[in-house]
């Protein structure tokens, strides 16, 4: 059934929650972004973030294969970049290096997989993580079974038209919109001081 | 794929996974490494969930380290054991519906060919004797009438494994399994025969028993398969599990079934694709 109140808010919200797009969450145009499932302007999605992860008793970023690996100049610029927002964050980092379902089991405390994300949520008890970096679909699933299975809060910065299954998503960020990010999340970051 | 491609931003080198690290500095994309030196590089599969001593787990070692291509190089997989161990292996590789495996590398091979016509692009088809003797014969036999060039290889356990021992196409007649309790009542099929007929360029039969014939007949059929059309190679990989073997009875067995042949291995090689071997100088890269 089609909810026009549905909101994509922290789990865990059980076995297979829906896509959040069959509940009637819409992706942002273009300098819009998504806040638990309500479109707003980019500059407010962007203070959320920045609150979340300020106030996160362990953040965490998971950067998949578009970043973690050196394809090209343009991709080492906004692996530094995300690396900036990271090191401002005081957060820590558990990569997605690939999509390997690596069954039986991979190893929670060093990586994260798509297929069983919340093992390296529940592993380091995180509340915070920050999708950057992976292909769009392997993010949908991911998002999806964090919201199903885990109380993790998740943001998705996204180079493409962003995530409704994420908690907050950016879209088309670029490498001047990771430098914007950083200057919300240091001087959020400043105000706690 | 251009090997400098696989490298690891600098500034998330440090929180890397060794295995991944390992990949990058000891791994065998780009390198000339065969079976003879497994053990002192890192090799596409490690760990897997595989029963002790199982066939398809040593068979498919040696067959990831007999690639000429790794880095170029797509699998498809089909279900059954195989596909347990497939996800962890650090290679390209699709999980194809059961039976559809020789369609899906058909497909993806026209598609590499287009987007990528200037490249090597290996697609070999990894899948057990049930997919490919009995459910997905239609689509294999289809792909080899229509000459497409992929390489196709069997993992003959004969049976059905993966779901509790039942008797296959390539089950030795007679044979008792735990679903096939009176014994299988009609002979196995010669796949390897009907690969010829059917216009493979090149076919295999071998073992893991004999690693080097292995690595041979696969860098041979994916060597063909580029160049001339399709080709088979078929693995006798023991289940231990199904046949109640033990563990460390698994190469006895194959040397056996080889010896009282019962298993026979051997090649045929078309006029093409001897043509090709000798140009390329016994096959390797
Ligand atoms: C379309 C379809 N039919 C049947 C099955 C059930 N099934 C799963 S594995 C398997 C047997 C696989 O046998 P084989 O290809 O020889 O692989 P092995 O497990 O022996 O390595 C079967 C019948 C399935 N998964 N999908
Ligand atoms: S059941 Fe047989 S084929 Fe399957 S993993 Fe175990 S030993 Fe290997
Ligand atoms: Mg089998």
């Amino acid at each position: 059934m089609l909810n026009r109140y549905y909101r994509v808010q922290a789990g865990p919200e059980g076995y297979l929650p829906p896509a959040a797009a069959s509940m009637g969450v819409m992706l942002p145009e273009k300098g819009e972004a998504l806040v638990e499932g309500i479109i707003v302007s980019e500059e407010e999605a962007m203070q959320k973030i920045a609150e979340k992860i300020v106030n996160a008793k362990n953040p965490v970023f998971f950067p998949g294969p578009n970043i973690l690996w050196a394809w090209n100049d343009s991709v080492l610029e906004k692996a530094y970049a995300v690396n900036d927002l990271v090191q401002s964050s005081g957060a820590r980092v558990i990569p997605m290096p690939d999509y390997r379902p690596k069954y039986p089991m991979i190893n929670p405390e060093v990586e994260i997989n798509p297929n069983h994300p919340n093992l390296t949520i529940w592993h380091n008890h995180i509340d915070v993580c920050v999708f950057v970096g992976v292909h769009c679909h392997y993010a949908n699933i991911a998002l999806k079974i964090i919201r199903g299975g885990t109380d993790c809060y998740t943001i998705a910065i996204c180079g493409e038209a962003g995530h409704e299954d994420a908690m907050i998503s950016l879209r088309d960020v670029s490498i001047d919109t990771l430098r914007r990010l950083n200057d919300v999340i240091k001087s959020t970051g400043e105000g706690l001081k | 794929m251009n090997k400098g491609l696989v490298k690891i931003s600098p500034c998330f080198e440090d929180v890397m996974p060794q295995e991944y690290k390992e990949l990058v500095e000891k791994g065998s994309y780009g390198q000339d490494y065969g079976v003879a030196d497994l053990g002192s590089f890192k090799e596409l599969i490690e760990e897997h969930p595989l029963c002790a001593g199982c066939g398809l787990a040593l068979s498919m070692r040696l067959i990831l380290a007999s690639l000429p291509n790794p880095e170029s190089t797509i699998i498809v997989g089909s279900t059954g054991c195989s596909a347990l161990a497939f996800s962890q292996v650090a290679l390209h590789n699709i999980h194809s519906l059961f039976g559809n495996q020789n369609a899906v590398a058909t497909g993806l091979k026209r598609a590499l060919k287009l987007r990528f016509p200037d490249e090597i692009k290996d697609v070999v088809v990894i899948a057990g004797d049930g997919a490919t003797a009995d459910i997905g014969l239609d689509m294999v036999m289809q792909s080899w009438f229509r000459r497409e060039n992929i390489t196709t290889i069997m993992l003959d356990n004969e049976a059905y494994a993966n779901t509790g021992g039942q008797e296959s196409g390539m089950t030795a007649e007679k044979a008792v399994l735990n679903m096939a309790p009176k014994g299988k009542n009609f002979p196995k099929v010669n796949l390897a025969d009907v690969a010829q007929v059917a216009g493979c360029a090149y076919v295999a039969t071998c073992n893991p028993a004999k690693s080097r014939v292995l690595e041979k007949a696969v860098k041979r059929a994916i060597l063909a398969a580029r160049e001339i059309g399709p080709t088979y190679v078929q693995i006798y990989a023991p289940c231990p599990t199904n046949y109640k073997l033990k563990p460390d009875e698994v190469l006895a067995t194959v040397k056996n079934r080889e010896k009282e042949g019962t298993y026979p291995t051997g090649e045929f090689i078309s006029a093409k694709a001897q043509e090709l071997f000798e140009s390329l100088e016994g096959g390797s890269k």
